[in-house]
């Protein structure tokens, strides 16, 4: 009889016992794994929390552009990595309308993001993926783009043209839909 | 000597029983009558196999670095020892493997094999379909040429259609605000270390519920599924008529793998990798993007839908798609399983590979894109005979002017616009006029471009087009 409920009483404080064991362990392999996940979280997020501001870039003399001509220029980055190499480098295509009135137009078109060519006799921007096409302004002619070319701010600065960096331009559902 | 290979055998075989528990599982039973529709899953995972030993091969000579991988492309495809064929069979190898996981899920789908008890079966199989374009689609940005780069861009920009967060999925993905030092990288780890791990963890599981559940037996018409008696009647069946797994079922996959792993490389000594196209500079534009086939059904969707529902479509499409994969066995897990019963099932999968076939189709001659290597039309090959100094002036304006990149007449020239060899038959001289001056949703409305002059010498050209 006595014997009995002294297991009784054992048998109760083993399974508080147990289950004491089972939430420390899971808690306490929680924190070690939480505690690693912070720096292994923050590499894979690192692009949203850096936003180099933009640098305006030389991308030629005044005279180097002809008035009303297009013409292709290229710079570097805000905040290039120094291993990116080649990938530095960002693409514009920028236009003279009056002498110190310039223009510089991403060259993504808004579509899907590929590379539109400046058509000098035909005065047209042409996308080779799906068959944009832009007027010398940078608005619509033709095919699938929801918006004009984007424009980067551009400035006359010591007769020097120089272009700010931005991100690459991405077409969002609102601001295809405000077009 | 072989004595000794024998103790040591026993030896190793007493302190781990490998072949204790394992044998058992090579030999299980599994239902007669599985034919050679059964061999694609396996054929899939000969590929995967095969991909990772090449990937890993590829690795030993390839830089990950937005700056060089270019360079060790241009290495491991001209001077490295069986490089190039390296390259091809990790290409075709990829290929196959797509075209086969494909074709397991549709014959899957056909003979119903995800209803009861193998639904887990077939959720695991979506992910790792889905696992496996998203490798497909990484591994073609690996290549770090131009394509590489664009196809990053464009995927990037597909991101960004999602509502609210489609700034921070596209920048998450390039690894930064523009294409850069970070961007190779991350593609890198994605391809190499973040989706090959998943893919080991759920075919584990695809593997594990196949021991778990059964193969699933070869449809009979009027054999309806019942989730209650199924099980039962399964076990009873193996019972009574069940073939060891090894060799009965498996020489078919044996058989059918090697097939398969011997055509990828034969096509890869023949055909050899995809040509590296420009370097990775994302400041050159004149490069013409093209994804590689699998890709391509989408990139044609993106052309041919219509523009005003774009937006929404590219990421509602492929949402809606991904969930209707998930649900299918849950919206019927019993009943008929065989394809001659599910009349519109089968309809369903008709259409769904047409679908696909035409966007391939379509995509890979992908008539939207203006033809710019065009030339100009030779004389010859206009239409009348002895044509004035304007129709002469105006073939040449129709070139300059770009009309030609996407107007075909007589073999020259794109085809995103119609055909204009007979023009002179269809639009007077005043229709003309007014269609070149307004344009039309697919082609620029030329008023503001042409001169008086120019618009009227190309109309006196193509008036003359009967």
């Amino acid at each position: 009889m006595n014997e009995e409920s002294t297991n009784k009483e054992d048998s109760i404080a083993q399974i508080s016992r147990r289950k004491f064991f089972v939430k420390l362990s899971l808690s306490v392999a929680g924190i070690s794994a939480a505690i690693a996940a912070i720096p292994v979280v923050s590499a894979l997020l690192a692009p949203l929390l850096e936003h180099p501001p933009g640098q305006w870039r030389t991308v030629g003399k005044v005279n180097d552009f002809q008035l009303g001509t297009t013409t292709l220029v290229n710079f570097i980055d805000a905040d290039p990595k120094p291993y990116a190499g080649v990938t530095a480098k960002t693409g514009a295509w920028v236009r003279r309308n009056e002498k110190n009135d310039f223009t510089a137009f991403a060259i993504n078109c808004t579509h899907l993001g590929c590379p539109v060519r400046w058509e000098k006799n035909a005065d047209l921007f042409m996308c080779p993926c799906h068959g944009g096409v832009y007027y010398a302004d940078g608005t619509v002619a033709a095919g699938p783009p929801p918006r004009p070319l984007t424009k980067y701010e551009v400035r006359v600065y010591n007769e020097n043209v120089q272009i700010k960096t931005a991100p690459i331009p991405l077409t969002t559902i609102g601001a295809a839909k405000t077009s | 000597m072989t004595g000794l290979f024998k103790k040591i055998g026993s030896w190793i075989e007493d302190r781990t029983g490998i072949a204790k528990n394992f044998l058992p599982i090579m030999k299980h039973p599994v239902p007669p009558g599985a034919k050679w529709s059964y061999v694609f899953g396996s054929a899939t995972l000969f590929c995967f196999i095969l991909q990772v030993i090449t990937g890993v091969a590829l690795a030993l000579l390839y830089q990950p670095s937005s700056n060089n991988a270019y360079q060790s492309l241009e290495f491991i495809t001209n001077e490295a020892k069986f490089g190039n064929v390296l390259r091809g069979i990790h290409y075709f190898g990829a290929s196959a493997m797509i075209i086969l996981v494909g074709i397991h899920m549709i014959r899957t789908y056909i003979t119903a094999s995800y209803k009861f008890p193998r639904e887990m079966n077939w959720i695991s199989g979506v992910v790792l379909l889905l696992c496996t374009i998203f490798m497909g689609f990484t591994g073609q940005l690996l290549r770090w040429d131009s394509s590489g780069v664009w196809s990053s861009v464009v995927a990037a920009e597909q991101l960004s259609r999602t509502p609210l967060v489609g700034k921070y999925l596209a920048r998450l993905l390039i690894g930064g605000d523009t294409v850069g030092g970070q961007s190779l990288s991350r593609f890198f780890a994605y391809h190499v270390f973040i989706f090959p791990a998943l893919i080991f963890i759920f075919v584990g599981l695809h593997l594990y519920l196949v021991i778990q559940n059964g193969i699933s037996e070869p449809p009979k018409q009027g054999r309806l599924i019942d989730p209650k008696t199924y099980r039962k009647w399964y076990n009873n069946m193996l019972k009574e008529k069940g073939v060891p797994f090894w060799p009965d079922a498996a020489w078919r996959d044996t058989i059918f793998g090697s097939f398969v792993i011997i055509t990828i490389i034969a096509l890869a000594v023949i055909f050899g990798p995809p040509t590296l196209t420009n370097q990775p500079d994302p400041s050159i534009v004149h490069t013409s993007p093209t994804p590689d086939w699998y890709m391509i059904p989408f990139f044609a969707l993106f052309a041919l839908m219509p523009h005003k529902m774009e937006s929404i479509a590219m990421i509602i499409g492929p949402i809606l798609t991904i969930a209707l994969l998930f649900s299918i066995p849950f919206i019927s897990n019993r009943g008929q399983r065989s394809p001659l019963k599910r009349p519109w099932a089968m309809f369903g999968v008709i259409c769904v590979v047409v679908f696909v076939l035409s966007l391939l189709h379509i995509g890979l001659n992908a008539p939207w894109s203006p033809h710019f290597d065009t030339k100009q039309l030779p004389l010859t090959a206009i239409k009348s005979s002895s044509p004035d100094s304007a129709v002469i002036q105006g073939v040449k304006l129709f070139y300059d002017k770009g009309c030609e990149y996407c107007h075909t007449i007589h073999h020259y020239g794109g085809n995103a616009g119609p055909n204009l060899t007979t023009i002179g038959n269809r639009l007077s001289a005043e229709a003309l006029k007014i269609r070149i001056v307004n344009g039309g949703t697919n082609m620029p409305s030329y008023g503001g471009i042409l001169s008086k002059e120019e618009l009227n010498k190309i109309v006196a050209f193509l008036s003359t087009q009967k």
